[in-house]
């Protein structure tokens, strides 16, 4: 009998079986429940009423629109964007493809930090351009033109990374029949190929989300933190800690923290309904061949 | 969140070489999607890193030797790296018992725990930062017991690395478990006949098969650690040459309106991270043939 996988057969866990789920829920408890309770304690520690109050001060409100405005655009032009050049890179084979695939992917790793920076190095007081968009009145660093850029930057990969890989699996036939019953680009990409793909693109789209709405470091180097002004969720949280007004910043925490928890608990709803799909795709597609 | 996959070109997709002239694609969009890519990576992806590759010649070699001639870079550096492989490396048998655990037992609340696993990945950096603070600091949950004990955590190296742990934890369970799931459980089986202890099991035959696994795991934690900021910054203390993190030091950088020495930093960093993840990626292509090529024989 296997000490340490579970056999069907049997009811009994081996003491070893048992060491280790004792374990993991250890490290469980320890590592990742323990954090969460914590921001919801400390958020509650006054009371909800005390709560509700700090993230309906007006500083914290505006961070609040501010991070959902600056969401909300990176996520229209990174999901426009990376739809075409999904489309692009499953769709077609040409010359410096692999290039381009491996551009899409540096941001994921690229520091955070580093990920503002590189927007200061252009339009920063000391930047190759800042001076000169300043005297004709634009301002792009340490306010709302530069958190944007940045957020651009780190969630840029997301939607063409979950797009890929599907848009590839499903080749290029359906698209092919529809261009010869003489349907245009933007009817096969909308009729064609982004309904098959909804569920990788909505995955994608949530990813890039979760991911620009927490933005912290790269926005960190670009905003200039100025309260109601240039401060989204994660700065203005940081401001609250380091004011020592713990309640106030584990309040916005536990907000920020349940919509990113529920943007990517939908996500994986959505994985978990594109894995019951996929077979049933592989079956006409079989039939089809 | 899947972190772990890449923009690899399937093999055998039906899209055909581009052969001679492109006019013969009946496909159309080819231009307006290449015109828009081109446009989309050019402005926000190649142009920045652009000016970061640039910009630390632009005052010529002799600032740019200067501004790397700096022992708080180096110490910072320093503690980054070290932070991130000890973090990654502490972090390889607690990842290894989680996706265990998941693939192999009945786990009662598996997918609780499953959920819970990619919280690391979910949770805002900042909110991590204050609430990793909070909790391992002298009267925080975890960090009074642990001063009682003598440890302190927060506001050292030590909190750079719990930071670390926390953050690089989910990378090594989702590099590890598909793994262990596509392994035969006969494998173990066979070992438990032919009389084997389960630490013989685990230290003989799962961990050199898993090998490839942990490595990128490893790789994958390592990566994003040394360029963390967010869940770090709180709980580190940032004290120079002891506990200030290199990307912090960017931002002290900054703040000096130090350009120079905040974009050298800033292109180790990128070229360590890139690097790792490359090394990650061909490992990962290897161990696919590999597998393929047993599985042939």
């Amino acid at each position: 009998m296997n000490a340490l996988a579970s056999s069907p057969s049997s009811d009994r866990r081996s003491p070893a079986e048992i060491t280790l789920i004792a374990a993991t829920y250890a490290i469980v408890g320890l590592m990742l429940v323990l954090p969460p309770v914590l921001v919801f304690t400390e958020a509650l520690r006054s009371g909800l009423a005390a709560a509700l109050a700090s993230i309906t001060d007006p500083d914290a409100l505006s961070a609040i629109r501010l991070t959902l405005e600056m969401t909300a655009a990176a996520v229209i032009i990174n999901t426009s964007f990376g739809v075409l050049a999904a489309w692009l890179l499953a769709k077609y084979r040409f010359p410096g493809r692999g290039v381009l695939v491996a551009l899409i992917e540096i941001p994921i790793s690229v520091s955070p930090v580093v990920a503002g920076l590189v927007w200061l190095l252009l339009f920063g007081t000391q930047g190759w351009w800042g001076e000169a968009l300043n005297r004709i009145g634009v301002t792009i660093a340490f306010a709302t033109p530069g958190i944007l850029l940045a957020t651009l930057f780190v969630t840029f990969p997301f939607v063409t990374r979950t797009l890929l890989p599907l848009m590839e699996q499903q080749g290029r036939d359906a698209e092919e029949a529809a261009t010869l019953l003489g349907a245009s680009f933007w009817r096969i990409l909308w009729g064609v190929t982004l309904p098959e793909a909804r569920w990788a693109l909505l995955s994608g789209v949530l990813l890039t989300t979760a991911r620009a709405m927490g933005e912290f470091g790269a926005v960190s180097v670009v905003s200039g933190h100025i309260p109601g002004l240039t401060e989204t969720m994660p700065l203005h949280i940081e401001t609250l800690y380091n004011g020592y007004q713990s309640v106030a910043a584990f309040s916005m925490a536990a907000l920020l923290a349940i919509m990113a928890m529920a943007t990517v608990g939908m996500r994986s709803l959505f994985e978990a309904r594109m894995r019951r799909e996929e077979p049933r795709k592989a079956e006409t597609a079989g039939g089809g061949a | 969140m899947n972190l772990s996959t890449t923009l690899s070109p399937a093999r055998g997709s039906a899209a055909p070489r581009a052969k001679g002239r492109r006019a013969r694609d009946p496909l159309p969009g080819f231009r307006l999607a290449l015109g828009a890519t081109l446009l989309w990576l050019g402005l926000i992806v190649v142009l920045p890193l652009a000016a970061l590759a640039v910009r630390p010649w632009q005052e010529g070699a002799s600032a740019m030797l200067a501004a790397l001639n700096d022992g708080r870079m180096f110490a910072a550096l320093r503690v980054s790296f070290q932070s991130a492989v000890i973090a990654a490396i502490l972090d390889l048998p607690l990842g290894l018992i989680l996706a265990w655990a998941l693939v192999r037992t009945r786990l009662p609340g598996r997918r609780v725990i499953d959920a819970l696993i990619d919280l690391p990945f979910a949770i805002p950096t900042a909110v991590t930062g204050i609430t990793l603070a909070t909790l391992y600091s002298p009267q925080g949950w975890l960090g009074a017991p642990l001063s009682r004990l003598g440890i302190s955590v927060a506001y050292s190296v030590t909190g750079i690395v719990a930071a670390l742990m926390f953050v690089g934890l989910p990378f090594i369970v989702r590099s590890v478990e598909p793994v262990l799931r596509d392994l035969p459980p006969e494998l173990e089986e066979a070992a438990t006949l032919l009389g084997a202890r389960p630490w013989q099991i685990v230290a003989r035959v799962l961990t050199p098969v898993l090998l490839p696994a942990l490595i990128s795991g490893f790789g994958l934690a390592f990566a994003r650690g040394i360029g963390e900021y967010g869940s770090v910054i709180f709980i580190a203390g940032n004290q120079p040459f002891r506990s200030e993190i290199a990307p912090l030091l960017v931002v002290v950088r900054l703040q000096e309106f130090d350009y120079a020495g905040a974009t050298s930093i800033a292109f180790i960093l990128l070229v360590a991270s890139s690097a790792c993840l490359a090394a990650v990626a061909m490992l990962r292509k290897r161990a696919a043939r590999g597998l393929v090529a047993e599985g042939a024989a």
